[in-house]
Formats: C-alpha cells, sequence, structure tokens
C-alpha cells in the first residue's frame, strides 16, 4: 500500500512536470511560447516551494537551508533565461548572487552555532 | 546536434531541481531536507548550466558557465557541511526514527 501511494505521487509529479514543459500555455512574451524558453517555469515552482519552506519552517535551519538552496536554483535560472534572449549578463547576475549566497550562508551557519563573528 | 544534446542537459537538470525541492518540502527532518536538497539541486545547476556551455560554444557566456560550474562544486558542500554542524550544535533534534547519530557520540 504504502509503495503503491509512492508511485502514484512519482507518477503525478511526472505528469506536472511533462504539463509544464510540454503542454502550449498562453504566454506573455514571443520568446516564452517555445518549448525550451517556457521550461523556467520548472525553476519558478521549485522557487516556490523553497520559500513556503522559508515560512514554515519549524526552525531557523530549515530557513537557512532553505535560503542556500534558493540561491543556487537562481543561478540556474538566469542561465536558462539567458539562453533564449541572447543577453550576456544574466549569467554575470548569477554569477553575484551565488557568491553572495555562498558568503550569507557561512555567517547564517555560524550563527547558529552561537559565536561570535570575529573568532 | 550541440543544441539538441544542450536540451536534453538542461531537461535532466530540471528534473533534478524539481525532485530535490520536492525532497525539501516533504521530508521530515533538517538534516534529511539538507541531504536531498543540497545533493540533487547542486547536481541539477550544473547540468543546466553545462547545457549552456553546449549551446554557446566558446563563447563569454560559455565559459562564464564552466567558471560557475566550478565554483558551485567547490562551495555547496563547505556551506552543507557548515550548515549541518551549526544546526547540530544549537541543538535541533533528530528525527524520531533515526538510527545513529555519531557526532553526538563522538562529542562525550
Amino acid at each position: 500500500m504504502k509503495r503503491l501511494r509512492w508511485l502514484i505521487g512519482l507518477i503525478i509529479n511526472i505528469i506536472i512536470l511533462g504539463v509544464i514543459i510540454l503542454c502550449p500555455i498562453p504566454s506573455l512574451l514571443e520568446w516564452q511560447s517555445l518549448l525550451l524558453k517556457r521550461s523556467f517555469l520548472v525553476l519558478f515552482l521549485c522557487g516556490v516551494f523553497c520559500l513556503w519552506r522559508i515560512m514554515r519552517g519549524p526552525t531557523p535551519a530549515d530557513r537557512v537551508v532553505a535560503i542556500d538552496i534558493l540561491g543556487i536554483l537562481i543561478l540556474g535560472f538566469c542561465a536558462i533565461l539567458g539562453i533564449p534572449t541572447g543577453r550576456d549578463w544574466y549569467i554575470d547576475i548569477g554569477i553575484a548572487w551565488a557568491l553572495q549566497s555562498f558568503i550569507s550562508t557561512l555567517a547564517l551557519a555560524k550563527y547558529l552555532e552561537g559565536r561570535n563573528f570575529d573568532e | 546536434m550541440n543544441e539538441k544534446i544542450g536540451i536534453f542537459f538542461i531537461i535532466i537538470g530540471l528534473g533534478f531541481d524539481f525532485f530535490g525541492c520536492l525532497g525539501l518540502i516533504r521530508l521530515p527532518d533538517v538534516y534529511n531536507r539538507l541531504q536531498a536538497a543540497t545533493k540533487c539541486v547542486t547536481l541539477g545547476t550544473c547540468s543546466i548550466l553545462f547545457g549552456l556551455f553546449l549551446f554557446k560554444g566558446f563563447t563569454a557566456m560559455g565559459i562564464k558557465a564552466i567558471l560557475c560550474i566550478i565554483f558551485i562544486i567547490l562551495t555547496a558542500p563547505v556551506s552543507a557541511h557548515a550548515l549541518a554542524r551549526g544546526a547540530h550544535k544549537s541543538g535541533v533534534k533528530l528525527w524520531e526514527k533515526s538510527v545513529c547519530d555519531k557526532y553526538a557520540e563522538d562529542k562525550k
């Protein structure tokens, strides 16, 4: 019974991914209507999951984990957004965001340990 | 041809990212969430960046993508390790069905 539920959940998730990537939905801009170019909606959904964990996390450590993951996701988001628009500077934003996310994660981890920052 | 392989890598990366974030929601514990999310999302984003490199070739954007892959592979395990250590030291309890806790045994 448990494995059946697990299998049904896996199939539903794959269907959600396929619907987002493959099905034609009305889009706002012109380049959003092509196949690959709409796949950043999956990353948008992942970002919404991370924000949900930031809101609901029972401990502060959960929130810091979600912030760390959100930083890495946004790097991928900028990378995908650079392909259809053809602008070079999206990946620059991604690099800067990843650097800042790494440093802030280390600082928050040290804060969780309960030490001072200058130790 | 390069673009088809690039699309293949990007879709694999999107799948890894999606299931990693699903694990961030569904798993019961801080350490489980950290394990699922960090590994899956790091590999997925590296795959997306490699697909971008296959699209663009050796232009400025492609080389920046390779630099991003190296940066992520170096820094994501470091931040995950620091977070797990900080969470354990700040007293976050494990899940009640967890089997063993070697770090607490070592500290005694």
